[in-house]
């Protein structure tokens, strides 16, 4: 189902003509308003005023989350923060959170972007929709509530509540549609399994999925073990949130939202554009955003873009494949992104070990697990001392989790077993999640 | 129905418009807002090829129309009522009228060009009356019926409207806006520049915010009216005044 025909069925010619002028017009409004980018263009000598064409954005330089991160918390905003009517931010686990700032316009175009996925979904006024994403700085849970209430159906602000008082509220709420991530609809599933809850006796008919990465397998899985149908959908918070594209009912790919962001894709080694339909690290650029706009920002998300032809649903709006990986090593661990290279950090601190170790991500009965495999240092006299081992893999564990604010399973392994001398880049993380 | 792509423009080696990009589509209303001297009334006379671009496209009716004359551009079906009326003062009405449909008599549909007259006279009751006086006696808004009834006789597709509310009674502009919305209605589309912003902002369907020659916001009038800058810069209205 359309949201906003006029919008999503526009002829691709209308849609670059529009995002030609809401481009210039926002490279306007962040040359005067946003000190990060005057100095960068003026720096690079780019004159704003050339900038012709889509295709002409590949001379402008990238956004990077680390320049994100030195403006923290406010430099980048376009407007004073009077004009900000919500903030949000990133959860901080992989440097400084950035925080990021809604002005009304940006919070209703926000609202109509989560409307059609959610319409695209099939989301009527007559659905029940469930949201178990989290409440809170993260823009997942309010990023949806939104959408579905300006749809006009039943919303349930469910959050990140346990599986039995999901099952239970989907159960009696008689829910028809679930908003969460992934591996929440997977756990949901194994719950119901577990506990011999049959899924014809609940209501659903399709579930709504973004947040993290995942795999066709897993759709299936998921699929299957709710008896529902499912839509992928993508957004990061940097952008605006969820809302940046989703599937419709024909899944060939999620379709961005044009009118308001323009993705580009680009060499994860040159940052050179790659011809459609080559696989790149996603970069987008928002063009109607007044709060926290962004130009060529670098996601990290590696996709390609499927097809610009328009689709069966009628939406003429560029697809892209879903996420096939990270350019970094990021790993998604409960809706909390964490770096190894932070991990590593951590560790060089901490006497006694060498900063070498390895990531293994599991799931047990259903749960999630993520252990932290660290050499202990050949110069350790201590060795032997099991005492001491102890206290010091404790001492590891408990700042882990201070910095990550989750439980880190951490186990120690002998001088060189990790990393063997001479040997190239060793495998950082492991993750045995993926379904098997 | 019109696409302006990057246009430059301005009078000598003064560049006013450092590259425009602006779309009308049929039907609608489209305002641009701006303070004196951003380029609002530069941007109306290129499209209307009363000054000629220094680079870019303007295309209407897929056509470009960035090298053609005024004239040409009027028979294409683009009109204007230019800023202050600038009506023939020493004409009549009637004269004036009848010189807007210059095209239509040339190429001898007069009859047709007489209709059209009718027709401005009942968009217009009081132009009836003043038929066979002279312009120049005319009032400030007597005036500005003229002038939008002249462009009119040209039978336009696209009305282009240079500040109709300048200096006229604030009763008479009701009426005037009032008639701009009559004539989307009867399939003419326009684009409209404005002092008044929230006038034209409550008629317009979409909006451009002009500043020394670039366009820093683009969006619906809802949009522009919920941005503060516009609020503060162009509705004359403290923070979080507006109660509309």
């Amino acid at each position: 189902m359309l949201y906003n025909k006029k919008m999503e069925t526009m002829p691709q010619p209308d849609i670059e003509q529009l995002q030609i002028e809401r481009l210039q017009s926002t490279l306007n409004r962040v040359y005067r308003n946003v000190a990060f980018y005057k100095h960068i263009f003026d720096e690079k000598k780019i004159d704003i005023e050339k900038l012709k064409s889509k295709q002409d954005l590949a001379g402008l330089p990238f956004t990077t989350r680390e320049d994100l991160n030195n403006c923290y918390p406010y430099d980048m905003f376009a407007v004073p923060l009077r004009d900000i009517v919500r903030i949000h931010s990133t959860s901080g686990t992989t440097g400084k959170p950035v925080v990021v700032g809604y002005t009304k316009n940006d919070l209703r175009h926000w609202t109509e972007c989560t409307a059609r996925l959610l319409a695209s979904a099939g989301i009527t006024d007559h659905d029940v929709v469930q949201i178990a994403f989290h409440y809170d700085l993260f823009t997942g849970g309010f990023g949806f509530h939104q959408g579905a209430e300006l749809i006009g159906a039943s919303v349930i602000p469910a959050s990140t509540s346990t599986l039995e008082k999901q099952i239970l509220i989907m159960k009696d709420f008689k829910s028809t549609a679930l908003v969460c991530t992934p591996s929440f609809a997977f756990h949901i599933a194994g719950m119901l399994e577990e506990t011999n809850t049959h899924p014809e006796n609940l209501f659903l008919k399709v579930g709504i999925f973004g947040a993290e990465p995942w795999s066709e397998l897993m759709r299936d899985r998921i699929e299957k073990g709710l008896h529902v149908d499912s839509i992928d959908t993508y957004g990061l918070t940097e952008i605006i949130g969820p809302g940046v594209a989703g599937e419709c009912e024909y899944h060939t790919g999620l379709h961005i939202n044009e009118d308001h962001f323009i993705v580009e894709v680009v060499d994860t080694s040159t940052l050179e554009p790659v011809p459609t339909g080559n696989e790149g690290e996603l970069v987008f650029t928002t063009i109607t955003k007044e709060g926290f706009p962004l130009i060529r920002y670098r996601t990290g998300d590696i996709a390609r873009i499927i097809s610009t032809e328009p689709c069966e649903c009628g939406r003429t709006f560029v697809r892209i494949s879903r996420i096939i990986g990270r350019t970094d090593d990021m790993i998604f661990f409960e809706g909390v992104k964490i770096l190894p290279a932070q991990i590593e950090e951590m560790l060089l601190d901490i006497k006694g070990i060498a900063p070498h170790f390895r990531i293994v991500i599991d799931r047990e009965q259903e749960k999630d697990t993520i252990e932290i495999q660290v050499e202990i240092s050949k110069t350790l006299s201590a060795i032997d001392e099991l005492k001491y081992l102890e206290s010091l893999r404790n001492s590891i564990a408990e700042k882990l989790e201070k910095k990550l604010g989750i439980q880190v399973k951490v186990s120690l392994a002998e001088p060189g077993s990790i990393r063997k001398e001479g040997k190239g880049k060793v495998r950082l993380v492991e993750d045995r999640r993926s379904v098997r | 129905m019109l696409k302006v792509r990057n246009c430059e423009s301005g009078y000598g080696r003064l560049r006013v418009l450092k590259g425009i990009s602006l779309h009308v589509s049929p039907g609608e209303i489209v305002t641009i807002i701006g303070a004196n001297g951003a380029g609002k009334t530069t941007l109306l006379n290129t499209i209307a090829g009363i000054i000629k671009p220094g680079s870019g496209e303007i295309v209407f009716h897929d056509k470009d129309i960035g090298s053609l004359s005024a004239e040409k551009i009027v028979a294409l079906g683009c009109a204007l009522v230019p800023e202050r009326r600038q009506v023939f003062d020493t004409l009549t009405v009637k004269e004036n009228l009848i010189l807007g449909a210059y095209l239509h008599f040339r190429k001898k549909r007069k009859k047709e060009a007489l209709d059209e007259l009718q027709s401005i006279y009942s968009l217009f009751p009081v132009l009836k009356q003043r038929e066979s006086q002279l312009a120049g006696t005319l009032s400030g808004g007597e005036q500005q019926m003229l002038a939008i009834g002249r462009a009119l006789m040209a039978k336009p597709d696209l009305l282009m409207m240079d500040e109709p509310s300048l200096g006229i009674a604030p009763l008479i502009v009701k009426t005037i806006f009032k008639t701009i919305l009559t004539l989307r209605d009867n399939g003419v589309t326009i684009l409209l520049i404005e002092q008044n912003a929230k006038a034209a902002l409550n008629i317009a369907d979409r909006g451009y915010v002009l500043e020394t020659g670039q366009v820093v916001l683009e969006g619906t009038s809802r949009d522009l009216f919920d941005n503060h800058d516009v609020q503060r810069a162009y509705l004359g209205k403290d923070y979080k005044k507006i109660n509309e």
